[in-house]
């Protein structure tokens, strides 16, 4: 058992560093940081003082370390755009990213596994089949299309929701909120939608597929048998024994929608990490680009490990099965 | 391959397939055949579109500007011959759509051609030597997958694109785009091939060839990747879709195929700057032909796997 955790949160370490790594060859080798930050007639003294200075004239390994010490403590350095701390920038923009995860995330479970129960229980209908069907095209649609065709509806023709933007948000200290107001609301709507209906399907075709493999088994046969209502061992029995893996796939699942949310807050301009990303890569502000980087692999490693760990700690033949 | 010598002719590979399980299965499929019939017919036109498109949509001198943001032929205003209307600089949509969707299943095909190739070569390696190979090449692996895809093409094709030379900006983004993509699906197609081989590697019929002295190289893949293929054939398909839709969704984000070589996604991202001026045409036949193909390659996909998978008989 410890030498699984140990040899799980090796792994994620070690991944973390191969990421870090990556976002620091993309830090020192896309453009020189000496030509960024000194104006043109900086004379070549200014320059070998500055390259001293930022430890550029040590041997790579050097910098290596140093710029891992300094990411560990949440230093990724300056933006070159902005002339602003990254990890200040990175943090004012998660609290929106986070929220429009969140909501998502809901949408999804509260849609996704009514649907799913209901496809597998009933099996030969129409509805379950179209259901089937459609989610087979949910999977395949790309999210921006979804998104830019709820805006084209719902904000164009019928004007129901804004189309872009966060709506008005209400400081907590720590933490900038928008379900709190009225427009904060209707802002996340689209949004939201479009970020979780893959997820939707998703949900929907685990909860489907657990569904059949627990309605075989004997004990909903012996409650058939019981006579206990039909909605009763459906809805309370064998739908308790499909969540358990429901719940492992959000968790992990919520690492990926971080990183997938740049496309939607792209599409609806949704003032989060991924939109700040995206404005980074087309001004080439590679400290925000790496900082990016770093935050959410750290963030989608942390979310897997735990996962992992916590299926073995819940089932023990996943212990042996990592040799 | 080894057709036996009874009383019947023997039946020709043709003959063999039209007789298969698996053409058994494709014809009883409705959605297969349609999604196959409507596959062909998106990849036809595409690959005609020098033919069947009304304006080479590259060729500046065939603009007009008075041409701009006309509607589809069947509102008020379309004009022949712009059957589903005209962007601003009065370039024809269908033509526009044609050509992108050839440039979306260049791409797409390419980086799976690329993807397979490195897989299953690193796959094929890893699976029969083991050792340090496997070692190195399976942890590669596992980090590149525990990054999330999206970030890593972006990543890529940004970085890349910085250093292309400008003689080489026309070919190059493709082959960047290409190499982003493939980068992260060969971990697949290694992983089944590896797992595959080292199952293979020790039954008899290799044994023998290896003690006959076939050489390694031969023996991987004449003997051994046939063995390993049919997963293989499953992944691919649906990596094709999925290479479209990363691929489209680079060119949406603004660092994948540049305007003047528009694919479906780039299409899409101009198409969107005139999403709120009413000439909703101009991002909406784009966004309908893109989700066409990729939902085409995935239901072909879905039932591949199924029809391929011997526990579902």
């Amino acid at each position: 058992m410890l030498a699984f955790i140990i040899k799980r949160l090796a792994n994620a370490v070690f991944v973390m560093l191969s990421v870090t790594f990556l976002a620091f060859v993309i830090f020192r080798f896309v453009g020189d940081p000496v030509d960024q930050m000194l104006n043109e007639q900086a004379t070549q003294e200014q320059r070998d003082d500055l390259r001293e200075r930022l430890g550029l004239d040590k041997p790579f390994l050097v910098q290596f370390t140093t710029f891992v010490g300094r990411a560990a403590t949440g230093d990724f350095g300056i933006s070159f755009r902005n002339q602003r701390d990254v990890l200040d920038m990175i943090a004012e923009r998660f609290p929106a990213t986070f929220e429009l995860v969140l909501v998502a995330t809901f949408i999804s479970l509260i849609v996704g596994v009514p649907m799913g129960v209901i496809t597998a229980i009933k099996r030969q209908s129409w509805y379950a089949e179209t259901m089937q069907f459609t989610s087979i095209i949910g999977i395949s649609l790309p999210s921006f299309v979804v998104g830019i065709g709820l805006i084209l509806v719902f904000s164009v023709w019928l004007g129901w929701f804004p189309a872009f933007g966060r709506g008005d948000t209400v400081d907590l200290g720590w933490w900038t909120t928008g379900l709190l107001s009225h427009s904060g609301r209707m802002s996340i709507v689209l949004p939201a939608l479009s970020l979780s209906l893959f997820q939707i399907t998703l949900v929907m075709r685990l909860v489907r597929a657990e569904m059949l493999e627990v309605l075989r088994s004997d004990f909903i046969k012996f409650a058939r048998a019981r006579g206990i209502p039909a909605r009763s061992i459906h809805f309370r029995h064998a739908l308790r024994n499909c969540l358990m893996p429901v719940v492992t796939m959000t968790a992990m699942q919520i690492g990926g929608l971080i990183a997938f949310a740049l496309v939607t807050e792209t599409v609806f301009q949704w003032p989060g990490m991924g939109l700040l990303f995206i404005q980074a890569v087309t001004f080439v502000d590679v400290p925000i680009m790496a900082a990016y980087l770093c935050i959410v692999a750290l963030i989608f490693v942390v979310l897997n490990a735990i996962v992992d760990m916590t299926y073995a700690v819940i089932d023990p033949r996943l212990r042996g099965a990592e040799k | 391959m080894s057709d036996q010598t009874s009383g019947k002719a023997v039946p020709t590979r043709m003959e063999r397939f039209w007789d298969s399980d698996l053409w058994w299965s494709f014809k009883s499929h409705k959605s297969a055949v349609g999604a196959a019939i409507v596959l062909l017919l998106v990849i036809i036109t595409a690959f005609l579109a020098p033919v069947l498109s009304p304006q080479n949509p590259y060729d500046l001198a065939a603009l007009e500007l008075w041409n701009a943001e006309l509607p589809p032929i069947w509102m008020e205003g379309g004009q022949m011959p712009f059957l589903l209307g005209t962007d601003v600089q009065g370039r024809d949509i269908l033509s526009g759509i044609l050509y992108g969707t050839r440039i979306s299943i260049i791409i797409g095909i390419a980086s799976v051609a690329v993807s397979l190739v490195v897989g299953i070569g690193l796959g094929l390696m890893a699976g029969y030597y083991g050792g340090w190979i496997d070692n190195v090449l399976m942890r590669i692996g596992d980090v590149l997958l525990s990054i999330p895809i999206v970030l890593v093409a972006i990543l890529v094709s940004s970085v890349a694109q910085q250093f292309l030379p400008p003689a080489f900006r026309e070919v190059g983004v493709a082959a960047v785009l290409v190499l982003a993509i493939a980068m992260y699906s060969w971990v697949q197609y290694a992983r089944v091939v590896r797992a595959q081989t080292m199952v293979e590697r020790r039954k008899e019929y290799v044994m023998a060839s290896r003690l006959v002295g076939t050489p390694a190289r031969r023996l991987m893949v004449k003997h051994i990747l046939p063995n390993t293929l049919t997963p293989i054939f499953v992944a691919a398909t649906l990596n094709f879709g999925l290479a479209i839709l990363i691929e489209a969704t680079l060119s949406f984000l603004g660092v994948g195929m540049p305007p003047n070589q528009p694919s479906l996604g780039t299409l899409i991202r101009v198409g969107n700057q005139y999403l709120f001026s009413g000439s909703w045409w101009i991002v909406l036949f784009p966004s309908i032909q893109l989700c066409i193909l990729v939902v085409a390659v995935n239901m072909l996909g879905d039932w591949l796997r199924d029809a391929l998978n011997p526990k579902l008989r």
